[in-house]
């Protein structure tokens, strides 16, 4: 047999289902290659073979037994380590949670266990989804299977990595401001943020909650679009989980794989169109415009005024949030416990296990969090925020009144070197610039490679309004059957 | 000017909890000035009658049925707990009062 | 140090008090507020907990109806307006005994505000401003080792149990009470026992005092006549009816010696001690916590709508003022009686006691007198002494058919005290049954008039007030187990 992991999903679920392949042999070739490559990339955290050889096994079980089996029974995913997983390390990719095995599943991982998906590990991001490089992971970073000096983005750089390193063939990630759609978009991968409250936040390690958002990771905009099918819907532990059916999205990429886009009308973000933005990827994005023209669509350009605001407001709300939802890891229940030396009082210890389990881009962001929500200055800042937060929502819906989508380039650059914006943290959140603002907005988005700029992906990015998601996937899957799908060179 | 001083930043990192060295507060204390400074660009918005949004997803009274669920067991309520006796969680003693 | 304490007359003839009262009412409800723990009491440590009240990472709060309902009906009965939009807020600060270092609250959009509760004080009513009343989530409970008090100060180590932790807590906070003078402990004992009563007749709690499920801070200030108040004091710990009542009182004399002596009153925190009846300084409130509230967003936010609210209205039962006008008229009991029962606490006891089946003078008689008796030199509420409707019931149904006489019945009920059984079986056991053998009584007549013919001769010669000493001769040889009325038929039918 050819390399299996070089397959989509979609290609791995039809061997497996006719019979042609056991979802064990696929397991073992994907564990396989993470052996293989994963010195280099590093994008797993911890690679739980036992764990996945004993789920294929189920697969296969269930398989001779005559059972029908799922749309993606027995394709392999790798999930972000920010997802809790039963009996599994969950660290965040923190110091303060290491060794941390949770006694209960995300509801994402009970759905993925539920369709016979098999679980290969966790992956490597920004310590609590903080940061748009993999490169404040306490556990070292993630290298971009692209070009090995330089970053796969983030915070999910390795659920990225690990598709574009084809160690596997679907990923989980998260997206609060960008954690899902960047990443895809600097390492030619396919990367969806449904829409707030479509996929359960059930044992998602909070960072920021009113904005947090897990998602689909993939090669392919159909792979992506099954695995978003597997992870939505209702979920009664979310307060937040929307109880309406979930959009068709694997007809929507099917159908926009057709190629037509005939009446579809696109939106171009105006205060997105250039300014910070590399010329190569403005010149691949330009590019990637003109194709889905080719394809039937209408583009017409929007303005979206407030969305000049959304960075600023972003790292208020994210920050006051993640200064509240950290609180919990203080060495009393379990994670890390620092100096407990037994002359050392609780508040010390506490103090001292915060310290040394934390690292510094968490430090800054609870401290401006905690900066955000006091009293002095609350209105002014986090209460203002709330207010863009508003404004960002109407430039949404009014331009939504017009178009269908909105496009913009995901990202205003592409991979850039391991280091290069690590001393400056403000250059860093620059990296989420176009992402955000579906977040603040709660909407769906996604990114879809779009061309190469200096040999380098650029990813383009569709936003839909709430709960139509199908439409996003619609115009992602028309794309990809113009520009087809981007295959890195071998790795150094 | 800047928007946050040397004292603040320990002040802050008093309230949440973090042992900061000296070197961080020096260091913190220039990096979140650019950051309070980049982010105040909110307050720029005019938006006296703007209604502030928490939630992006349009629900209310989303209620759960009071029926018992099954907890977890004490082994699985511990497992992780650094310090334990008893099957009570242990800690140092507590210097400040309940709030 | 000793320092002379004012009296209280001269204090309150001074100084006016305001006082104000903020009051925890654990819900009895199956499940915790978050999460579907149950609430149950007396398990092991944490062995009700899950991801959610723990606070394990990734797990997420859903609110529990039936705390928002027994919420929604507190403030109705409170006479309050309830909110159409009110959000959750996180209350930050760390402390071990909270799972997510953080307090699911509410902040500026309480569930219910501005009501009120009429309190009978010395048969005047007395109308008590409601502030707001919302909903949170308890903490776990901190156990300290080490010290020799048990007390935080001192110990080596703590532990914590989670168990308690995210039990629904409805905070009741009153408006500041002015105008009270000298009756303001009464008024606040008054306050905290109306409210309990109205609590517990919505069956939203069982409101005890002494386990926790009820607790009361009560905040005091004094200003001179005419001035404006003074800085209040929160005095915590306050266990009991009886302590509210001290709490107030000691608080009141402690501020008048700080401010004759020409010092201020310190925002602080005070803890009431049960044993010496006086507060001790806590936490000083001088420099404000800040507590960084921000609407929680794991929480969608409430909006009960009109014909949700008007539901739980109509589910309201008659409230305690008006359900005791009404039992006192069926009673026949005059104002001083009632209040008598009122005092005692024995309204819902001497109700439960009629419904089986006693005559309302036969209820009132045993809970005022002996169990009243008992209650009061033990120290303990007249609910706990040990006795039950149905067993008061039994005993006065006992006495009814002749089967006791009274003197009988008070050692039977002192067995039910002592938790030896039901009147019947305690009866039977002890054999204390009127003898209604009129063969074995007859018998014990002969015998008593046999021993004194010159008695007997008497009542035959028509002297029959002389029988008595020939009944006491008969009570004396069965025990006092039978009765002098039926002793005293039979002697002068013999005799006649």
């Amino acid at each position: 047999m050819s390399d299996v992991t070089r397959l989509t999903a979609t290609e791995i679920a039809a061997l497996v289902a006719s019979g042609d392949a056991s979802a064990t042999e696929i397991t073992q070739a994907h564990l396989d290659r993470i052996a293989a490559v994963d010195d280099r990339v590093h994008a797993f955290l911890h690679v739980d073979t036992e764990g996945a050889l004993a789920a294929a096994t189920a697969v296969d079980e269930r398989r001779a037994a005559g059972e029908e089996l799922g749309p993606l029974a027995g394709v392999p995913v790798a999930v972000k380590d920010i997802v809790a997983t039963k009996g599994v390390p969950s660290t965040a990719a923190s110091k303060i949670l290491e060794g941390w095995r949770p006694p209960y599943d995300a509801t994402i991982v009970t759905r993925m266990r539920e369709a016979g998906l098999v679980m290969l590990g966790k992956t490597n991001l920004d310590e609590f989804a903080m940061g748009s490089s993999t490169e404040y992971s306490a556990y070292g970073p993630t290298f971009n299977p692209w070009d090995l000096s330089r970053i796969p983005g983030g915070s999910g750089g390795g659920s990225a990595a690990a598709l574009a390193a084809y160690e596997a063939p679907l990923a989980v990630g998260t997206d609060t401001g960008g954690s899902i759609r960047q990443p895809a978009a600097v390492t030619g991968t396919v990367g969806a943020k449904p829409t707030y409250g479509g996929t359960s936040r059930y044992g998602l390690i909070a960072f920021s909650s009113s904005l947090d958002t897990p998602g689909p990771c993939a090669r392919t905009v159909e792979d992506a679009a099954l695995l978003h099918a597997v992870l939505a819907g209702h979920d009664p532990r979310d307060s937040t989980s929307i109880p309406q059916p979930v959009p068709d999205v694997v007809g929507a990429a099917r159908r926009g794989a057709s190629g037509d886009l005939t009446g579809v009308k696109l939106g171009l973000v105006r205060e997105f169109a250039g300014e910070g933005a590399e010329p190569g990827v403005m010149a691949a994005f330009h590019d990637a415009v003109d194709a889905l023209t080719k394809l039937g669509a209408e583009v017409v350009e929007i303005s979206c005024p407030n969305f000049q605001y959304a960075l600023p407001a972003y790292y208020l709300i994210a920050p006051s949030e993640c200064s509240s939802n950290l609180a919990r890891f203080d060495g009393v229940r379990y994670g890390l416990r620092v100096g407990d030396d037994g002359a050392k009082a609780l508040e010390e210890v506490m103090s001292l296990t915060r310290e040394s389990g934390f690292g510094a881009e968490v430090k800054r962001r609870i401290m401006i969090g905690t900066y955000a929500l006091s009293s002095g200055y609350y209105d002014a800042y986090y209460g203002q925020a709330q207010k863009v937060r508003t404004l960002i929502t109407r430039d949404f819906t009014s331009a939504f009144e017009r178009v269908d989508v909105l496009i913009s380039p995901t990202t205003p650059f592409v991979a850039f070197p391991l280091g290069a914006r690590t001393a400056d943290p403000y250059q860093m959140y620059l990296a989420d610039l176009y992402t955000i603002p579906a977040n603040l907005y709660g909407g769906p988005g996604i990114s879809v490679p779009c061309g190469l700029s200096e040999g380098l992906p650029v990813g383009l990015q569709i936003t839909a309004p709430t709960l139509a998601d199908d439409r996003m996937y619609r115009v992602a899957a028309a794309l990809e059957s113009a520009i087809g799908t981007l295959t890195p060179g071998e790795l150094s | 000017m800047a928007a946050i001083s040397r004292e603040e930043v320990a002040h802050l990192a008093r309230l949440s909890r973090l042992a900061v060295t000296d070197q961080e507060i020096d260091l913190f204390a220039g990096q979140l000035d650019v950051i309070l400074q980049a982010v105040a660009r909110v307050g720029e918005v005019v938006a006296e009658d703007i209604p502030p949004t928490s939630h992006s997803v349009p629900l209310t009274n989303v209620l759960r049925d009071d029926v018992v669920q099954p907890c977890l067991t004490p082994e699985e309520a511990l497992a992780g707990a650094p310090d334990a006796e008893e099957g009570r969680f242990r800690v140092p003693r507590i210097l400040e009062e309940e709030a | 140090m000793t320092v002379t304490l004012p009296p209280y007359e001269d204090v309150v003839a001074r100084y006016e008090p305001v006082i104000g009262l903020e009051t925890h009412v654990e819900l009895g409800t199956n499940t915790k507020m978050f999460c579907g723990c149950p609430t149950d009491f007396g398990g092991q440590p944490n062995t009700r907990i899950c991801p959610v009240c723990l606070g394990l990472a990734g797990s997420l709060p859903v609110a529990n109806k039936a705390a928002i309902e027994a919420t929604i009906r507190i403030g109705l009965a409170l006479n309050c307006t309830i909110a159409t939009w009110c959000r959750f807020a996180r209350k930050n600060y760390f402390y071990p005994d909270m799972p997510k270092n953080y307090q699911i609250s509410q902040y500026d959009e309480p569930l219910c505000i501005d009501g009120w509760l009429d309190v009978e004080v010395d048969g005047e009513l007395v109308r008590i401003g409601i502030e707001r009343v919302h909903l949170e989530e308890d903490t776990g409970k901190t156990l300290h080792v080490g010290g020799a008090t048990g007390r935080i100060h001192g110990a080596t180590e703590s532990l914590v149990d989670y168990n308690r932790a995210g039990i629904p807590l409805v905070e009741i906070v009153t408006k500041p009470i002015p105008g009270t003078g000298a009756l303001a402990p009464i008024v606040a004992r008054a306050y905290v026992t109306e409210l309990r009563d109205v609590i517990r007749s919505l069956d939203v709690s069982d409101v005890r005092m002494e386990q926790g499920s009820l607790r009361c801070d009560v905040n005091t200030s004094l200003n001179l006549p005419g001035e404006e108040w003074g800085t209040r004091t929160e005095t915590k710990n306050v266990n009991s009816l009886r302590s509210v009542e001290r709490a107030v009182r000691s608080e009141i004399i402690r501020q008048a010696s700080v401010l004759d002596a020409g010092g201020r009153i310190v925002q602080e925190t005070r803890h009431f001690h049960e044993d010496t009846g006086d507060t001790t300084s806590g936490r000083s409130k001088e420099t404000a916590t800040d507590y960084r509230y921000f609407p929680e967003p794991d929480l969608v936010p409430l909006a009960p709508d009109a014909s949700w609210v008007a539901s739980l209205k109509e589910s309201l039962p008659e409230l305690p003022r008006l359900h005791r006008k009404r039992l006192q008229t069926e009673w026949g009991l005059s104002d001083l009686d009632m209040q008598s029962v009122v005092n005692a606490g024995a309204v819902e006891l001497i109700e439960q006691t009629i419904a089986a089946g006693t005559t309302p003078e036969g209820a009132r008689k045993w809970w005022l007198g002996e169990l009243a008796r008992r209650a009061n030199e033990t120290g303990i509420e007249l609910a706990a002494v040990g006795a039950s409707p149905a067993h008061v019931a039994e005993l006065q149904r006992l006495v009814d058919e002749g089967k006791l006489n009274d003197k009988l019945a008070r050692t039977v009920l002192e067995g039910v005290i002592a938790g030896e059984g039901t009147p019947a079986e305690i009866m039977t056991a002890r054999g204390l049954e009127v003898v209604s053998d009129t063969g074995a009584l007859t018998a014990a007549v002969d015998e008593a008039i046999a021993a004194n013919p010159d008695v007997a001769e008497k009542i035959r010669e028509g002297k029959v007030a002389a029988a008595g000493a020939l009944i006491g001769a008969v009570m004396k040889a069965t025990r006092g187990q039978a009765d002098a009325k039926t002793v005293r038929e039979l002697i002068i039918s013999r005799l006649s």
